[in-house]
């Protein structure tokens, strides 16, 4: 189960702590100078060293695509594309099975052809690739767009820059290692640059793999733990709000990327009390202001002495979730925090790559992002400046690639 | 979630599960089943590729290895998306200058060796081609042995600017023989 920060610190902190001072006392992967605490983590192994989770691997080939339900690296960079003119249907397969072929391999840790770095591709650290195509991608693949396959409307709260909106591809690249999705990032556009320019690149990251307990939600650069409500990959729940069921699309999902900049030094200003009434949830724990735990369920029903929602009418969670206009949307939220360069008096440039999948857009993304857009009091922090929507195909088997049920 | 530890063991099933992806070597359906094992018998075919090109001529590379007890040599290599291909080295001629040159008696691959057939190194060497040759697409060869048995193996085409190598005569290495 996922647990916030604190509670992972609270339980485990002083055995990792014991771990990491072991480890680094005895030198690389010296288990036998490990503390008899560490053997409580993990299975003894007799004499072998322990694992390097650089080694750690994520496979390929599957129903779903990997990157999704996958336990979220700590570093991701998505890249859109547009499609060269003239790249027709026959011209997509044979972009497709190339990156495909380039991911299969990079994934397992192993050199893409004509890699010109294979010594980068060693260690593959969870990289997972995920590919996602835009309208103009499946218009000339000749197939059936889903319905919810364009961009979302216009919301007043939107500055939206071409330079971080749509495109006709998408690339996730994703893993605990930032060289090793550096290398896979720049090897899969040696291959498809034959096909397509680059469109846009957002680089983002997570706490560093072994930094919090796996599953642990992560923060925001606000503080905020960030997507508590998410589903559980691997339950019926979970399948249910991502995977797509139709057609080529089945075993598919839609992604939704959304660059949403935080205007940090605001909400500086802003003390704890503030903060907690715009989320609805304590800065703390993520619990909701109701409860005390992060995965307590709300009770939006509270009130306080006073007569108040004890979580507000305006609060993120409360307008996300659509709890006054007797709506219950979900969607599974895997983000990642990106800290740029700041320009004039700034001192900072962040905010979130917000990127959420679930079967169909139009019906669980867009109703809850417009009545936030409507009215949710973070608004007054953050501020949309990119947004895409791209239908994420099935994942293929060992002889296909990625996109085959579109273009085969 | 599946997520696991590279093994050795895994390492090897994911290196055979590729091939099929890859599209790599198949033993010639036609091999003979008399107990002499051929040379098509004892070869295998790891991770061949061939650099796309529009016209004129490219290379095709990839690991071929000797699993058998005898020395293998490789006299020819033919495929339909060039009228002419060579078994091609690159080496330093008498002034230091490299250059590709057809290599005399073909590619030997000593037993249990593996010959790697790289940019900058030994390639196959596609002359006069068809047909563009064009990045996803895949090329098959048919190579020849000593012993007169064949092999084919199918190789994906990439986009490749490694190297500063040019297998169209234009620049880089030159070819002494075009």
């Amino acid at each position: 189960m996922a647990a916030s920060d604190e509670g992972a610190r609270g339980r485990t902190g002083s055995t990792r702590r014991q771990f990491l001072l072991g480890g680094a006392a005895a030198g690389f992967g010296a288990v036998a100078a490990l503390s008899a605490e560490h053997t409580l983590d993990r299975p003894a192994a007799g004499a072998e060293p322990a694992p390097l989770h650089g080694t750690e691997t994520v496979p390929f080939h599957g129903a779903h695509q990997a990157g999704i339900a996958t336990d979220a690296q700590a570093y991701a960079t998505f890249v859109a594309l547009d499609l060269h003119d003239g790249v027709d249907r026959e011209a997509l397969g044979r972009l497709m099975r190339v990156l495909s072929d380039d991911a299969a391999r990079l994934t397992q840790g192993e050199a893409a052809l004509a890699d010109t770095e294979p010594e980068l591709a060693v260690v593959p650290a969870r990289l997972t690739v995920t590919f996602g195509f835009g309208p103009r991608f499946v218009e000339r693949a000749g197939g059936e767009a889903p319905s919810w396959l364009h961009p979302l409307p216009a919301f007043a709260v939107d500055r939206l820059e071409p330079g971080f909106s749509d495109g006709d591809m998408l690339l996730q690249v994703a893993a605990d290692d930032q060289l090793t999705v550096s290398h896979a990032t720049r090897m899969l556009l040696k291959d498809a640059r034959g096909f397509a320019d680059v469109r846009w690149t957002q680089r983002g990251f997570r706490r560093a793999h072994g930094s919090v307990a796996p599953g642990t939600t992560m923060r925001n650069l606000f503080g905020q733990v960030d997507g508590t409500a998410n589903p559980v990959p691997g339950t019926p729940d979970f399948d249910e709000v991502v995977w797509a069921t139709e057609g080529w699309m089945a075993g598919g999902t839609s992604a939704v990327v959304r660059r949403i900049h935080m205007d940090l030094d605001e909400w500086d200003t802003v003390g704890r009390a503030g903060r907690e009434q715009a989320v609805g949830r304590t800065q703390a724990s993520g619990a909701p202001l109701t409860g005390t735990a992060e995965h307590d369920e709300p009770d939006f029903t509270a009130r306080t002495d006073a007569g108040f929602s004890v979580i507000p009418e305006f609060s993120h969670v409360r307008r996300a979730r659509g709890v006054d206009e007797g709506r219950h949307d979900r969607i599974f939220r895997r983000g990642y925090n990106y800290d740029d360069t700041p320009s004039g008096d700034h001192v900072s440039d962040a905010g979130l790559i917000f990127a959420c999948f679930q079967a169909d857009v139009d019906r669980q993304f867009t109703p809850m992002q417009r009545r936030l857009a409507e009215l949710d009091l973070l608004n007054r922090w953050t501020t949309p400046i990119g947004s895409s929507v791209f239908a994420i195909p099935p994942g293929c088997e060992p002889g296909g690639f990625v996109g085959d049920t579109l273009l085969t | 979630m599946t997520t696991r530890r590279t093994t050795t063991t895994l390492t090897l099933l994911l290196a055979a599960g590729s091939l099929g992806l890859a599209g790599c070597a198949t033993q010639d359906a036609a091999a003979p089943t008399t107990a002499d094992t051929t040379a098509a018998d004892a070869v295998s075919i790891d991770d061949a590729w061939v650099k796309a090109a529009d016209a004129g001529m490219t290379a095709g590379f990839g690991e071929i290895t000797n699993d058998g007890e005898a020395e293998l040599t490789i006299v020819s290599a033919s495929t339909e998306a060039a009228a002419m291909t060579e078994l091609h080295e690159t080496a330093a001629d008498a002034s230091g200058e490299m250059s590709m040159a057809e290599v005399e008696g073909g590619f030997v691959v000593p037993a249990g060796e593996t010959l790697v057939l790289e940019p900058g190194g030994h390639h196959l060497m596609l002359m006069d081609l068809t047909d563009p040759i064009r990045a996803g697409d895949e090329v098959t060869f048919t190579l020849t042995f000593g012993d007169g048995s064949t092999a084919e193996l199918t190789a994906p085409v990439k986009d490749f600017t490694g190297a500063e190598e040019s297998y169209d005569g234009t620049s880089g290495a030159e070819h002494e023989d075009s």
